[in-house]
């Protein structure tokens, strides 16, 4: 189910909402290079209005709270208290504000303690993602140099668009939401095909075969044969996290068409 | 259903799709197309596009002749040589008439009748084929003149100055990227003769992937000058192209065809599927080889098949079981050596399967394999050894075609008589010609 950080236009990364406006450069500079879009509040009601002027659902949200305790607490309030919570939220206190953390703990989702290493805002954002097991954009599935864009059912191979057929997609989309995990070809023949498939057990080895072919050579090997049991997408251990080993490469990059320079 | 138009339409959008062509096949499996615009698509996807059938042999009838072309949504594919700027998108029709009942004229629907009544049987049915064609200068399609193979390279060679070698790995290339797998390509024995074996698909994407992989041959080929040509024997004096086709048929995950104790690594079920082929052979000579030129290249000394019979490792056989490695009972197969690449595949395919099916129903038993090289044999020798002949000619074939009551429940009685009618005119017409042959050998003399 479409959480409100889930991206719904084409290729779009929704942005992190952060507290104060703006952000102190040292702090924001490395989100940015990460890949993150900032929209920055100075206020719960600068926030609420953004949301009322209907364009913007947040990837998660960065509050610190060192300046106003008080206005950082109440906006992590705002932005938990309601039917889909704004996750993952990062909460930056100062040292002697620690104990105010205190029966808040469903506020946040972590917090740090500044002053900080420029660095580590983007690696805790980043391993919170991590944690909570979904990319920032579920429409897009990505291996390596795969790419599935699940809500335009398109997929990508090394920036080739792949043209595949509609059950070669829903194959390939299964076992790339499964990564790592081998399926036997009755597994599959009854969770891809269901029960309109005619074509027997081999169907398929041979959709398989075919997806290889369009994959290339050179790619052909992400979907292996595990054998005398059935198939699997990339290596065994990949199992078990639900995207690529790289999580930061290009997964919360904007579209090279989008203005991050601008932004800076 | 809905999924699979969702998934078209989608693609349509993403991909900036303006043309898309709708394929169909006729009788004698030319392939057949129109073209719509998205806007149209999604209306063709959910009713079907109305045409007039009568202008497609073997579509006309008398009382109407408007039928209905239905998209397959599984075989929904961008062309790639189209480009990528306009790209357009194939997908293979089904026909039926106005009233939703599947059109009788219709390849397909012959095709998955037979494919139902082996499923029904507990039966998938697989099909290999190994597309042989030629490569010809275009200066060579003078009809009166023979054509001009563009290299003069033979069997499985490897030469720099191959001209037609860089153009087959491109068709393959081509054929890849379409999601047609390819075994392997190779030059085959004649000059310009080339050879490209499609991996194993169930039959009814095999019959869309050998009309897929034909026009692909021939549009690179056109591309780059060239003219292939599937004919089945274009040039006297050397080997015809045929499309020998690599059969089995499984149950589930098991090859219905192996049994690792057999001498012959066979099981009952693929005894009696030979035994219908060769039971049968003849009847269906008509449809595996259905010009006036197949029955150049089925003649002896080019190594197509003349008589009915099957052995193991012995290319002169109807039927041939290829050896299996040790360990791999699942590859087992038999090799039907008759069909040529010029047949329809959905016709050809249903009615190799319904002989082989016969087989399987009424148990026939299987005649002792043919060791020695047949072609060496006197026609004392075969009568003794009882093996029979293909027909010679496709008067002949047609003849056993009309006594065959399995063809007439194989292909329905509007395609059966169709064909019939349409291969008896089409031998009358040669039979009125004056050939190069006689004038050569009869002007002179008589």
């Amino acid at each position: 189910m479409p959480s409100q950080h889930l991206v719904k236009v084409a290729g779009r990364i929704a942005p992190l909402v952060c507290f104060p406006d703006p952000l102190p450069t040292e702090w924001a500079r490395p989100l940015r290079d990460a890949g993150y879009e900032l929209v920055c509040a100075s206020s719960t009601a600068a926030v609420a209005s953004l949301e009322r002027s209907g364009e913007q659902s947040w990837a998660g949200a960065v509050v610190c709270a060192t300046d106003d305790m008080a206005e950082a607490i109440a906006l992590c309030r705002y932005l938990r208290r309601r039917e889909e919570p704004v996750a993952p939220l990062l909460l930056i206190v100062a040292r002697h504000q620690v104990h105010e953390l205190r029966l808040r703990n469903d506020l946040f989702d972590d917090f740090c303690v500044a002053p900080l290493h420029p660095g580590e805002l983007a690696a805790r954002i980043q391993h919170l993602f991590w944690r909570s097991g979904e990319p920032a954009d579920q429409a897009l599935v990505e291996h390596g140099p795969l790419v599935l864009n699940l809500e335009t059912y398109q997929a990508g191979i090394a920036g080739r668009t792949l043209d595949l057929t509609y059950m070669e997609y829903q194959l390939l989309r299964f076992l790339a939401t499964h990564p790592g995990k081998v399926f036997t070809r009755e597994t599959l023949l009854n969770q891809v095909w269901g029960y309109e498939y005619y074509g027997g057990a081999r169907t398929v080895d041979v959709h398989v075969r075919r997806l290889r072919a369009k994959l290339g050579e050179e790619h052909a090997h992400l979907i292996q044969t595990v054998r005398s049991v059935g198939y699997r997408l990339g290596q065994a251990g990949w199992a078990g996290t639900p995207f690529s080993q790289e999580p930061e490469k290009g997964r919360h990059a904007p579209g090279a068409d989008e203005p991050l320079a601008a932004e800076r | 259903m809905q999924d699979r138009r969702d998934y078209v339409l989608r693609t349509v959008e993403e991909r900036g799709i303006r043309f898309v062509q709708l394929w169909f096949t006729d009788v004698l499996g030319t392939p057949k197309t129109f073209n719509i615009t998205p806007a149209e698509l999604e209306n063709a996807l959910d009713e079907g596009m109305t045409f007039d059938g009568s202008a497609i042999d073997g579509f006309s009838r008398v009382q109407e002749s408007d039928v209905l072309a239905r998209p397959d949504a599984n075989t929904f594919q961008l062309i790639p040589w189209h480009g990528h700027a306009e790209p357009v998108a194939r997908v293979f029709c089904d026909v039926f008439n106005l009233d939703q009942t599947p059109f009788e004229g219709c390849p397909r629907h012959a095709l998955r009748r037979t494919l139902e009544r082996a499923s029904r049987a507990g039966y998938t049915f697989f099909a290999s084929p190994e597309v042989e064609y030629f490569y010809f200068a275009r200066t060579g399609t003078d009809p009166t003149r023979p054509p001009e193979p563009i290299d003069t390279g033979s069997y499985f060679d490897l030469t720099g100055a191959d001209p037609s070698s860089d153009l087959r790995r491109r068709t393959v290339l081509t054929l890849e990227e379409m999601g047609i797998p390819v075994e392997h390509a190779q030059h085959e024995d004649a000059p310009g003769q080339q050879e490209i074996d499609l991996r194993y698909t169930d039959a009814l994407t095999m019959a869309d992937t050998v009309m897929t992989a034909r026009l692909v041959v021939k549009e690179l080929a056109r591309q780059d000058g060239v003219h292939a040509s599937f004919m089945p024997k274009p040039l006297a004096g050397v080997q015809g192209s045929g499309m020998h086709t690599h059969l089995s048929l499984w149950e589930g995950e098991r090859n219905a065809f192996s049994d690792p104790d057999d001498p012959y690594g066979l099981s009952a079920v693929a005894k009696h599927f030979i035994a219908g082929l060769l039971h049968h052979a003849r009847e269906i000579t008509a449809i595996t080889n259905q010009w006036v030129n197949s029955y150049k290249r089925l003649v002896l000394g080019y190594e197509a098949p003349i008589h009915v019979s099957w052995a193991r490792n012995n290319r002169s056989a109807l039927v041939r079981v290829p050896v299996v490695k040790r360990g791999k009972s699942d590859s087992t197969r038999v090799e039907y050596r008759a069909p040529d690449s010029a047949c329809n595949p959905y016709l050809a395919f249903a009615v190799v399967l319904a002989a082989g099916l016969r087989g399987i129903e009424e148990r026939y038993e299987l005649p002792p394999e043919a060791d020695a090289n047949l072609y060496d044999l006197s026609p004392e020798e075969l009568v003794a050894k009882s093996i029979g002949s293909l027909p010679v000619s496709l008067n002949d074939a047609v003849d056993e075609m009309e006594r065959s009551k399995l063809l007439l429940d194989t292909l329905g009685d509007h395609v059966f008589e169709w064909f019939l009618r349409n291969k008896r005119a089409e031998w009358s017409a040669y039979r009125a010609e004056v050939t190069p042959f006689e004038l050569k050998r009869y002007l002179p003399v008589l």
